[in-house]
């Protein structure tokens, strides 16, 4: 029998702000354990929550972006449980009233868009961290509250997702959009981005929803697609077998690659919800909606389209250059620049996407980096150069390279080192005199009528040029020689 | 000298004229707590070396002609429920037995800056649940007017220091009457404000939509004086209002000529004490020859008053309570398997009756399946009450009645019967439920000379209105003047 995957995913998503949700402690990453903490977070007697409005501003702009409603009128409410990194035993949460619900995200996948339907969003307040000793038989674990109070938004979509490529395509634009609005660097390593997925199996063509089991631990969008395929198959096979499938919560285990049962749901929790009494509920108007919405850059799918007709970029440049914002808007600068001057557009595009990229691969460096040591208008004067063919294009690399580590201008390095192309004939000659002497067998294999093999003497010769050589003047020199 | 007698205003007034130094006042009170501290037990810490400390820093700052603060010298007592960094606090709970906060509440760090002084930290009923501090970890305290009775509470300590002349100035909290209902069953004033009015910032939370921290004083002049410095907007809480904090003592002896005092019916009911009522009548009168008009008004949903508060107040205590789980600070459990065995262990261990009993029953009104038709149900019922105010606030100004049913009984006498404790607060928790703003002050006393309140409630953010006529029974009457003997 065949079964439809039905996915749904539970997203939170550590927002970006500078303090914490409802006290004044800073955010940042990798400090000393309890240090980033104060009476509010550490949830002493007698403190008391303020929201930071920020984290609530952030939470509305994502939402906007996931084509949500939002909530006129939204509240905090107390979800209680016992667990020792949440000092309070109860967290400051969103129940009945969320500040936003119903929007939906547009996937791509094999080339063809998908709408996956958000069921709310929420903003609460983030738990510590436990730390359990190495040693087995400890008697103790430590607690870390420095991520207590972090403002969290969770994002839960509806179960319309139908494969595990469905789900990584989800993450991925989701990711994509929180890091163009700037809310969320989205990072799973560093746990600002977190996802439980929940999976079930349907018969084909029948309605109703199957068993879902909660997969949990999952650090990576690799592991979401790994173990939603992985737990897809063991339920298809118990199904099979004619057994049942229990709701449960379930771990997905890296090194053996498998998801093992946590615990069982039967139980449900009774978080004992009631509203924050020590926060004023929240009204949202329309001004404060419309004063975020111009605060909202243009988001990455709209930009791809536009992208693509301003600048006749192809779509596959247009997904690659709009992976991440700030590449965008430099390239974009860069090409706008090109337009004025009348540099050939592909001449920018192709040094972002080569020459660019592999500066940042290489030295393992931020694109901010590369930014300040080369502003758009350098990047435009090297397309120019290109243009102009003051240098061969392969050149562009080593020119670029000094440009950033350096800070000068194509034109000055070029000129320092001599880096100009050579078109000139009696230049050329006695390189390419040399080489065919040198090279008689090619010669040969040419003569006899093996016409490719001419192009192994252009290298030749570009070579002992240092790459300087006009490859179109040589190919045309050697012909003539040959000929 | 004496000089325990007076009252925190006379105190002020000879510091700043430099007739007497803060020091002189800090160690004749503290000579005073010395003789009646061991029979009134209203204090739980004393802060002596540092309140003398400060009260030199005063008196310097008066010598060389610098401007003071309000508070200038003034020796003040705070309900141990109000943190101060370096002062243990314990909300007379074993479970906070040692527990020393590393900052001051908000309305700590008023007094502070006013250039009041510290003197120590009052007795309550363990996180101020209860009505005559017999549920205080460490024993309760005694009513100055006879020992073998209770001073009221929660804020029992703060209520017995100030009628015993043991602090000029002392703040309580009020979350059902706490500070209102003690005031009255030990013969002073107790002024709890408008929710909002006061930063609760520091306090430690008990029910957050009731708490309210308000001024116990010697007269009502006093509680003015004090409640210019509580009150005001607190960035650190949301609830607190942004409204500007009029100067209370400013008008504070404009008269009653023309008010219009309402009279509940539903405040004179069966179970109110003969003499109690009484009193209460004979005030209203004083009222009616200051020239103001009494009319009969209705509360009719007064009678739900009490049930809606035991669902409300103790729902919101077993959230706020949840804290106190021996794992960051406080009393940790000696013998456990486990962190859950733990939890149970420090709370079993950490909390007196009382306060289990809310955290169960606050427990059970939030479980799902009970939290429609207990906590929901009791949000409805709470906006009842709440319009029953606005009604009656249409038609008068201020209204009265008795502050407690009963004056100061025995000690024993309700702890048997948790309802029969419950229902000392009829009068006073429906204010709280409508985050009203309420005053009690003495008003006579019965034949065995046992102190009786009547009780002012005004309109929201309206304190000016009910010190004013408050002051003006006062100024007639010499009942807040009459001292226990002790």
């Amino acid at each position: 029998m065949g079964y439809e995957i039905i996915i749904g995913l539970e997203v939170h998503v550590q927002l970006k702000t500078k303090s914490k949700m409802f006290c004044g402690c800073l955010t940042g990453f990798g400090a000393r354990q309890n240090t980033q903490v104060c009476p509010v977070c550490l949830g002493l007697p007698g403190v008391l929550p303020v929201i930071n409005k920020q984290s609530f501003e952030y939470a509305l702009k994502a939402a906007l972006a996931l084509n949500c409603q939002i909530a006129d009128f939204t509240k905090f409410d107390r979800k209680h449980y016992y667990y020792p990194d949440l000092p309070k035993n109860y967290q400051i949460s969103q129940y009945d009233i969320p500040f936003s619900h119903d929007g939906y995200l547009d996937i791509k996948v094999d080339g063809k868009t998908k709408r996956v339907g958000i069921t709310r969003v929420h903003l609460e307040e983030d738990a510590g961290k436990l730390i359990h000793p190495e040693e087995k038989e400890s008697q103790y674990s430590l607690v870390d509250l420095n991520r207590t109070g972090m403002p969290l938004m969770e994002i839960v979509s509806e179960p319309d997702m139908n494969s595990p490529e469905e789900a990584h395509a989800y993450l991925t634009s989701l990711k994509e959009i929180m890091r163009y609005l700037g809310v969320s660097d989205c990072d799973m390593e560093k746990g600002t981005l977190r996802c439980d997925a929940n999976l079930s199996l349907r018969p084909k063509g029948k309605k109703e929803l199957g068993v879902k089991s909660e997969i949990k631990n999952l650090n990576s969008f690799k592991f979401v697609s790994k173990a939603l395929a992985y737990e897809a198959k063991r339920q298809a096979e118990l199904l099979e077998k004619g057994e049942r499938i229990i709701q449960e919560t379930r771990l997905w285990d890296e090194a053996k690659e498998v998801t093992r049962s946590m615990r069982s749901k039967e139980g449900a929790h009774d978080y004992r919800y009631f509203p924050e009494p020590d926060l004023e509920p929240i009204r949202i108007d329309e001004k404060w909606l419309a004063d975020i919405r111009k605060t909202m850059p243009e988001l990455p799918e709209a930009r791809r389209s536009r992208l693509i007709t301003q600048y006749g970029i192809s779509n596959y440049e247009a997904n690659v250059l709009t992976q991440e914002k700030i590449i965008i808007d430099y390239t974009e600068q860069a090409l706008l620049k090109a337009k004025e001057q009348n540099v050939t557009l592909a001449s920018v595009t192709n040094l972002t996407l080569g020459p660019v990229f592999k500066i940042i691969n290489k030295q393992k460096i931020e694109f901010s980096e590369f930014t300040r040591k080369v502003p758009p208008e350098n990047l435009v004067s090297l397309a120019n150069e290109l243009d102009k063919k003051t240098i061969v294009s392969t050149m562009s690399g080593v020119v670029l390279d000094e440009m950033f580590t350096s800070g000068k201008t194509a034109r000055n390095i070029i000129k320092e080192k001599g880096l100009e192309q050579v078109s000139d004939k009696n230049a050329l000659e006695p390189i390419i005199e040399e080489v065919i002497k040198n090279n008689q067998k090619i010669v040969a294999d040419y003569k006899g009528g093996k016409k490719s093999a001419i192009m192994a003497l252009v290298g030749q010769v570009m070579r002992a040029s240092q790459g300087k050589a006009n490859p179109q003047k040589v190919k045309e020199l050697l012909t003539k020689h040959l000929g | 000298m004496d000089l325990y007698k007076k009252t925190a205003s006379e105190i002020k007034e000879l510091v700043l004229k430099k007739e007497i130094k803060s020091v002189e006042v800090t160690e004749d009170l503290f000579k005073r707590i010395d003789e009646v501290e061991p029979k009134i037990k209203a204090y739980l810490t004393l802060n002596k070396e540092s309140a003398l400390a400060q009260a030199k820093k005063i008196d310097e700052k008066i010598a060389r002609n610098e401007k003071t603060g309000q508070l200038a010298g003034i020796p003040i007592a705070l309900k141990d429920n109000l943190c101060t960094e370096g002062i243990k606090t314990t909300c007379a709970s074993k479970i906070l037995n040692n527990f020393i906060p590393p900052y001051d509440a908000s309305v700590v760090k008023r007094i502070k800056e006013e250039d009041g002084i510290i003197i120590g930290k009052t007795n309550l009923d363990e996180f101020a649940m209860g009505s005559s501090t017999e549920n205080s970890a460490f024993g309760p305290s005694r009513n100055p007017w006879d020992p073998a009775r209770v001073p009221g509470g929660s804020s029992g300590g703060s209520a017995a220091a100030i009628a015993a002349d043991l602090a000029f100035l002392a703040l309580g909290s009020d979350t059902g009457g706490s500070i209102r209902q003690p005031a009255a069953l030990s013969g002073i004033v107790g002024l709890k404000p408008t929710y909002g009015r006061v930063s609760r910032y520091g306090l430690v939370a008990y029910a957050s939509s009731l708490d309210q921290i308000g001024p116990m004083t010697k007269d009502v002049r006093d509680a003015a004086l004090f409640l210019n410095v509580l009150a005001g907007q607190d960035p650190a809480d949301s609830t607190s209002v942004p409204l500007e904090t009029p100067d209370h003592l400013e008008k504070i002896s404009r008269g009653v000529k023309g008010l219009k005092i309402g009279v509940p019916k539903e405040f004179f009911v069966a179970g109110l004490d003969k003499e109690v009522k009484e009193s209460i009548d004979q005030g209203l009168k004083v009222y009616e020859k200051l020239g103001a008009e009494i009319s009969q008004i209705s509360l009719p949903h007064t009678e739900h008053g009490i049930a809606t508060y035991y669902l409300i107040a103790p729902s919101e205590a077993s959230s706020n309570l949840a804290r106190y789980d021996g794992i960051h600070y406080g009393h940790q459990t000696k013998s456990s398997k486990g962190l859950i065995d733990m939890y149970s262990q420090s709370r079993s261990e950490g909390f007196g009756d009382e306060v289990k009993r809310r955290i169960m029953l606050g427990t059970f009104s939030l479980s799902s399946g009970y939290y429609d038709a207990y906590y929901l149900r009791a949000l409805k019922v709470r906006q009842l009450i709440k319009q029953d105010f606005d009604e009656a606030f249409k038609k008068v100004d201020v209204i009265m009645g008795p502050t407690s049913p009963i004056p100061a009984f025995k000690f024993g006498e309700k702890a048997a019967n948790p309802l029969q404790m419950y229902l000392c607060d009829v009068f006073t928790v429906t204010t709280n439920l409508a985050g009203l703003p309420g005053i009690s002050i003495p008003c006579g006393f019965t034949k065995s000379s046992l102190p009786i309140g009547l009780q002012i409630l005004g309109r929201p953010f309206d304190e000016t209105t009910l010190l004013q006529t408050a002051y003006a029974f006062e100024q007639k009457t010499e009942f807040h003047k009459t001292k226990p003997r002790i």
